[in-house]
């Protein structure tokens, strides 16, 4: 099936059959498939803007819970930080999502469908009543999509949660004891020592490990593809595959370029990461009780 | 069927010897339980082989990175930084890519009195092919590991062995090398339990699983496709991993007492699983 050439973006492409060398190329590249596969680097980037912060708000969380005295939390925050450490991350980004999704629907055929007889789960098939399907058979298009995006985000916050839940544990009990004893000299609750002295203290220690899971996070974006989004390297493997004369624009198979600028991609925004977290890391050593602290106080002296 | 007639017909499956047809309804526990831990086999294959033979470019590509000699020392950090500044998903597909786009027909090599022909149809096949990547991965992971802990060899070693008139390949072999290795090895053991679980990543990239020859994670997401149901096979795997992930530690912290074993009791280091090192 010919693509039809209104999705052209400039007048002379629309016919490419008369094209060559490099208008060719220009026309190849703005063709409407092609701002798909660029508007899908905005989708990966969208990715890493909402899952690192919820990721970090799940690890604050499971650290405090691990930290907790009350012993179940203490139990579901120490389990929740080993998940990682034994299991290859790649089965929770596949398991979390289906689990969610079907976790989801059960609870609406619970309260949507009670008279519902019949069991949800029926040999190899997972059936709930129509109303409690999510997103509805009715919705549109981009429902469905957003609804998998937000399953994928959900996952990713999950795993990389377990993960920043480790650093952050580790970095509370990094922060020397004798600074919490001060405040409890001063007459703190545990509650405030906690908000008002171990939690701003805590960054400093944490930051070579939260570095090190953003990078991390960068490199597990790829993954988006297996979650069934359609990201970059979906449109890389669509747009690169070999083309026939019936396509608009025939080509060979040049999935190998396609790939090459991915991986050019993904070094560019590991460079510019790791330049952005360095000055992270001198801003927040600033006025600290560490090495790097020290000398930043005496350079400036 | 008895679970050991399951057992007798799929434990071998993955490496295509027994029942050559998957099951395809009314799956039992064992069936599942067999079939992925049939899978294991090249997890454990891809993860051993890519680390043993890791460590020896690792350690070269450490020394090189170490070397004042700016056209030694740029090559090694450019494939280090390649290799760990990239996801390893991106790099299955783009070697897949370049494997295929090898003639299939091999490579004439003419060398002056003979010619012969390298045959590089096996690249495309995940034993070799995906192996290939994973070995220069870690050895890229491993080299950054030795590399740092080359840089922390104490000086009073270093002295000690100069005293002793040891150089060049013996001072290496008898101070130098021992220990970088016992310096860097709580961090390689990290990096080998990653690598184990990177290797599940094979037959999710470009490599086919040919003729339904998968690894754990690939029979546990056929189970998973057919029976809409996640709660049983992943959690199989998740089981076979932690399995997998406690010999791996059991045989480093063997190691470790080996590298180790001059020291004071108290001054040894022990072996923690930072979950800080996946690609």
């Amino acid at each position: 099936m010919s693509v039809p050439a209104a999705s052209a973006m400039f007048a002379s492409c629309a016919d490419p059959g008369t094209l060559d060398g490099l208008s060719w190329l220009a026309c190849y590249l703005t063709s409407g498939k092609h701002m798909a596969f660029y508007a899908a680097f905005g989708t990966v980037l969208l990715l890493l803007a909402i899952t690192a912060p919820v990721a970090l708000l799940f690890g604050f969380g499971g650290a405090m819970a691990a930290r907790s005295r009350f012993w179940p939390l203490q139990w579901l925050g120490r389990a929740y930080t080993a998940m990682v450490r034994g299991v290859p991350d790649i089965v929770f980004f596949l398991f979390v999502p289906i689990a969610l999704d079907q976790g989801i629907e059960w609870l609406r055929h619970q309260v949507k469908c009670p008279d519902w007889t019949e069991p949800v789960r029926r040999g190899s098939d997972f059936v709930v009543c129509a109303e409690a399907k999510l997103p509805l058979s009715t919705s549109a298009q981009w429902v469905h999509e957003s609804y998998g995006f937000a399953l994928a985000v959900l996952a990713f916050a999950v795993v990389f949660g377990a993960f920043a839940a480790n650093v952050l544990y580790g970095a509370m009990r990094a922060v020397p004891r004798a600074q919490i004893e001060t405040a409890e000299a001063y007459g703190m609750t545990p509650r405030q020592s906690f908000w008002r002295i171990l939690v701003p203290q805590m960054w400093v220690y944490a930051l070579p490990g939260l570095s090190n899971l953003w990078m991390i996070l960068i490199k597990a974006t790829p993954l988006l593809f297996l979650l069934g989004v359609e990201d970059i390297v979906y449109w890389a493997r669509e747009l690169g595959g070999s083309k026939t004369q019936i396509y608009d624009y025939p080509h060979p198979d040049w999935r190998l370029y396609y790939f090459l600028g991915l991986l050019v991609f993904y070094l560019a925004l590991t460079r510019v990461s790791e330049a952005v977290l360095g000055r992270v890391t001198v801003r927040l050593s600033r006025g600290q009780a560490t090495l790097a602290g020290e000398s930043q106080r005496k350079a400036t002296q | 069927m008895s679970c050991l007639q399951t057992i007798q017909d799929y434990a071998l499956r993955s490496v295509g010897i027994g029942e050559r047809l998957l099951p395809r309804s009314d799956f039992t526990l064992c069936e599942q339980v067999t079939l992925i831990g049939s899978g294991m086999i090249w997890n454990v294959y891809f993860g051993f082989v890519a680390l043993a033979a890791g460590f020896f470019l690792a350690t070269a590509v450490a020394l090189a990175r170490l070397s004042p000699v700016w056209a030694v020392r740029k090559p090694a950090e450019w494939f280090i930084f390649i290799f760990r500044g990239s996801p390893l998903f991106i790099q299955f597909f783009l070697a897949y890519e370049a494997f295929v786009l090898l003639p299939k027909t091999g490579i004439e090599l003419n060398l002056i009195f003979i010619e012969i022909t390298a045959d590089t149809r096996w690249l495309t096949r995940a034993w070799a092919g995906a192996l290939i990547v994973l070995f220069l991965n870690t050895a890229a992971y491993s080299a950054e590991i030795f590399y740092g802990a080359l840089c922390s060899v104490p000086k009073g070693d270093l002295e000690a062995a100069d005293a002793y008139g040891l150089s060049g390949w013996a001072r290496f072999r008898r101070v130098v090398w021992p220990t970088m290795l016992r310096l860097a090895w709580p961090a390689y053991t990290n990096e080998a339990i990653f690598l184990f679980h990177a290797t599940t990543l094979v037959y999710f990239s470009g490599f086919p699983a040919w003729q339904q020859k998968g690894d754990a994670l690939y029979y546990a997401s056929y189970f998973a496709d057919k029976t809409f149901n996640p709660f049983i096979p992943y959690p199989i795997v998740a089981g076979y991993f932690i399995l997998l992930t406690l010999v791996v530690i059991g045989l480093f912290e063997l190691m470790n007492r080996r590298l180790n074993r001059h020291l004071a009791p108290a001054a040894r280091p022990r072996l923690r699983i930072r979950p800080q090192v996946i690609r």
